[in-house]
């Protein structure tokens, strides 16, 4: 198969390169990125997705489809590093092949699935379903991450060394916090041997307590139990102190407090190795999303304050803050559709989060595109030790094509999502996914 | 006149008209309550169901009286005897109600927002009988009427509300209603009690009940949760009857004729000592009474009542 992508705007945040180039595919590899590959310019006017028939310079090359990629931007296929695709286990909720199918609609050509799972995916033999049904049945490439602890019950490590010899690229207990810093340490210590970074959902659950939202002046309107900040910025703290004596590599899933940010600025400059990521919705909204008591608006950590949301902003903008990935977290209508304490933590994301991004963080110039791509391909993929995220002869044909100005309505109707809890229901987003494709192979097209 | 609402779910969203039309309209009914004959065919063919999550003797029992003197036909669903002990959701508990066609639902849920939840999926009117933290509204509302009674007025007068504010449906309900009718609210209690940016409700707060009680023309405790102690919020009821518990002793430093009131049930000798609970200017057996008025205008208002006679 050869496909030959004319016209688009090509950022790839690896090499800096920002260029109207076009690339030509072949055998799931990018094999040529120039100007005007089969020698002519695109004749036509029109812009837009599309195929055409191949020219005669083109089919010299022996071009199976030409995509017109003319006023679009084409970059390495997204990376989304946290998602939940919920099997095995739970597959009501999603399952690998429509949560990856989700993720090729929103543009991303890889996910790394958590393992909370029902079997938790904390042994191998997990580990080789999840990755043999994504062989099978899966749209994206799919990364496991694996359990720290067996059961996730925080007591004692999984088979760190087996889980990362069957393909895991991290290792969390998400959803979960590991509480015991002691085990917390040597977890760090054992992950190191395998240049593994340990991902942590941050939050002291007894300062959490039974908290459902932040604990701020929306939570004290309405009576819901509180989380405070210090909840998440305490075990931030904490782990920053433990990356610091242990060396090991710290990543610190979706920062939402400006605690947190200020604390994980400061030990970036003392040299300890952390990343963390930040969400599309804690990004776009704060607690006065939950007035009116909006399930949907329910996730943990919680959408917290407005000066949080512009201590993101700005960590997003200093580089503090590495990554976007969504916490894609599909629940059925019926678990959603109860009463706000009973209702579960998350929202999905996959198929707004690349909109979200556009709209509030590239429109309103808080990042340059590029640097908004950055942290959705090469900044994971480096986190990871992936050898994605970016556009160079040789490299997977993992490619997103999108409109960065085509406007559309956000329809959780429409979405190839099992679920339907998103925050952006009927939010009119500008963006969009033109095509996607996964080693050289369109995985979902517009 | 009638409420420019389906349900009443809490004071936040009523104007001052509206609590001004509630409290009228109660002193009509309270009259209604002291007749020997108190039945009234105001709501004859009216079902009001009180669905109860929750124990409750006051509340429940002030509807159910309110309801039946309007001549309402009143069912009880409570928690242990329904289905709810099977799992069903509330959407389908309230479903099930509709298919029932009550005219009124009367709410009591331990989750803030289940009375919001209901009265989105049901064409019923819902009354907010408590939900969680939230709100309180027909607590208020006779608490108001208490005060409107006793002083003649409500605009200007200074109130401490006291006690346990975080977990305190009556006290959210208390500071929205008597602001929006014009008195001052302070709140008191333990640090440990008292939530986040309270003070943005508009409320001056008091860590020192001498001082929060001092000018003030209505004093109002409210229940301690006797679990908060295994909570971690304050340490022994001994230290939280010393520090913020109402005695005769501590009452010197508020106005002489100052105004007791407390929601119940008390904790005798906790938040309030007897002498106080059962003295010359305590209104708690007053809010009792006054409820089922206060009851019985909000049922009548929101059935329809006007047209029914």
């Amino acid at each position: 198969m050869k496909i030959l992508i004319r016209g688009g705007r090509v950022i790839d945040p690896a090499s800096g390169v920002d260029d109207l180039l076009d690339l030509f595919v072949e055998d799931g590899k990018i094999v040529r990125i120039e100007k005007s590959i089969g020698g002519t310019e695109p004749t036509e006017a029109g812009k837009g997705k599309g195929s055409r028939t191949a020219k005669p310079a083109e089919s010299a090359l022996n071009v199976d489809r030409v995509m017109d990629a003319t006023g679009l931007v084409v970059c390495p296929g997204l990376i989304d590093m946290h998602v939940h695709l919920r099997q095995p286990g739970r597959e009501d909720k999603e399952t690998i092949a429509s949560g990856t199918m989700a993720a090729a609609r929103g543009g991303f050509t890889a996910v790394c699935c958590m393992p909370n799972t029902e079997p938790v995916n904390d042994t191998r033999s997990v580990t080789d379903f999840i990755l043999d049904r994504a062989k099978r049945e899966g749209a994206v490439q799919v990364y496991p991450v694996g359990a720290i602890t067996k059961g996730l019950k925080g007591e004692e490590l999984a088979e760190i060394g087996e889980l990362f010899e069957a393909g895991c690229v991290a290792i969390s207990d998400d959803g979960r916090p590991v509480m015991n810093a002691e085990l917390m340490r040597r977890a760090m210590e054992y992950a190191a041997m395998f240049d593994l970074p340990v991902i942590q959902h941050s939050e002291d659950l007894h300062l959490s307590g039974r908290g459902v939202v932040h604990e701020g002046l929306v939570s004290t309107e309405l009576g819901l139990r509180g989380i405070p900040s210090a909840s998440e910025a305490a075990m931030v703290a904490r782990d920053l102190l433990l990356a610091e004596l242990t060396g090991a590599r710290l990543h610190i899933a979706h920062v939402s407090t400006a605690e947190s940010v200020r604390l994980i600025r400061e030990a970036k400059a003392r040299g300890v190795r952390v990343s963390c990521e930040v969400t599309p919705h804690h990004v776009a909204l704060t607690e006065d999303a939950i007035r009116g008591f909006n399930t949907h608006a329910k996730m943990n950590p919680p959408l917290r304050s407005e000066a949080d949301r512009q201590a993101l902003l700005e960590g997003l903008r200093d580089g503090t803050i590495d990554v976007i990935a969504t916490d894609h977290a599909p629940h059925t209508v019926q678990e959603k559709e109860r009463e706000f304490d009973l209702a579960p933590y998350g929202v999905i994301g996959l198929e707004t989060a690349l909109a979200v991004t556009l709209t509030m963080l590239v429109a309103p110039g808080v990042l340059s595109l590029p640097q908004a791509i950055a942290k959705l391909t090469s900044e994971p993929a480096r986190i990871l030790n992936l050898s994605k995220g970016q556009i160079a002869e040789g490299a997977d044909a993992d490619l997103t094509i999108f409109d960065p100005n085509r406007d559309w309505t956000v329809d959780p109707a429409t979405f190839a999502s099992k679920s339907r809890n998103t925050p952006f229901a009927g939010w009119r987003l500008t963006g969009a996914t033109v095509a996607t494709l996964v080693g050289g192979k369109v995985a979902w097209e517009a | 006149m009638s409420l420019g609402h389906k349900d009443l779910l809490g004071m936040q969203e009523l104007t001052s008209d509206e609590i001004r039309l509630v409290l009228d309209t109660a002193e009509s009914m309270k009259e209604v309550a002291r007749r020997d004959i108190k039945k009234v065919p105001a709501l004859r063919g009216k079902t009001i169901i009180n669905l109860f999550y929750e124990p409750s003797t006051r509340t429940r029992t002030s509807f159910e009286i309110a309801g039946k003197w309007l001549s309402a036909d009143v069912i009880n669903v409570s928690t242990s005897a329904s289905s709810v002990t099977k799992g069903e959701s509330l959407k389908d508990t309230g479903l099930t109600l509709q298919a029932m066609h009550p005219n009124i639902v009367v709410i009591r849920h331990p989750a803030a927002g289940a009375a919001a939840f209901l009265a989105g999926r049901l064409a019923a009117s819902v009354i907010n009988a408590g939900d969680g933290a939230h709100e309180h509204p027909s607590q208020a509302l006779l608490d108001l009427f208490t005060i409107r009674e006793k002083m003649g007025r409500l605009e200007g007068l200074k109130v401490a509300i006291v006690g346990d504010i975080t977990h305190s449906r009556v006290a959210r309900s208390n500071i929205h209603g008597m602001q929006k009718m014009g008195m001052e609210v302070r709140v008191a209690g333990p640090r440990t009690m008292l939530p986040c940016f309270i003070e943005r409700l508009g409320v001056e707060v008091f860590t020192n009940l001498d001082r929060a009680i001092a000018e003030v023309d209505v004093i109002m405790m409210l229940r301690l949760q006797i679990e908060r102690q295994q909570a971690g919020l304050f340490p022994s009821l001994r230290e939280y009857s010393r520090l913020f518990g109402l005695t005769a002793e501590r009452m010197k430093a508020a106005k002489p004729d100052v105004l007791i009131m407390h929601p119940g049930p008390i904790n005798r000798g906790v938040e309030i000592a007897p002498d106080v609970a059962d003295g010359p200017y305590s209104l708690i057996l007053n809010q009792v009474e006054n409820g089922l008025a206060v009851r019985m205008a909000l049922l009548y208002l929101l059935a329809g009542g006007g047209q029914a006679g």
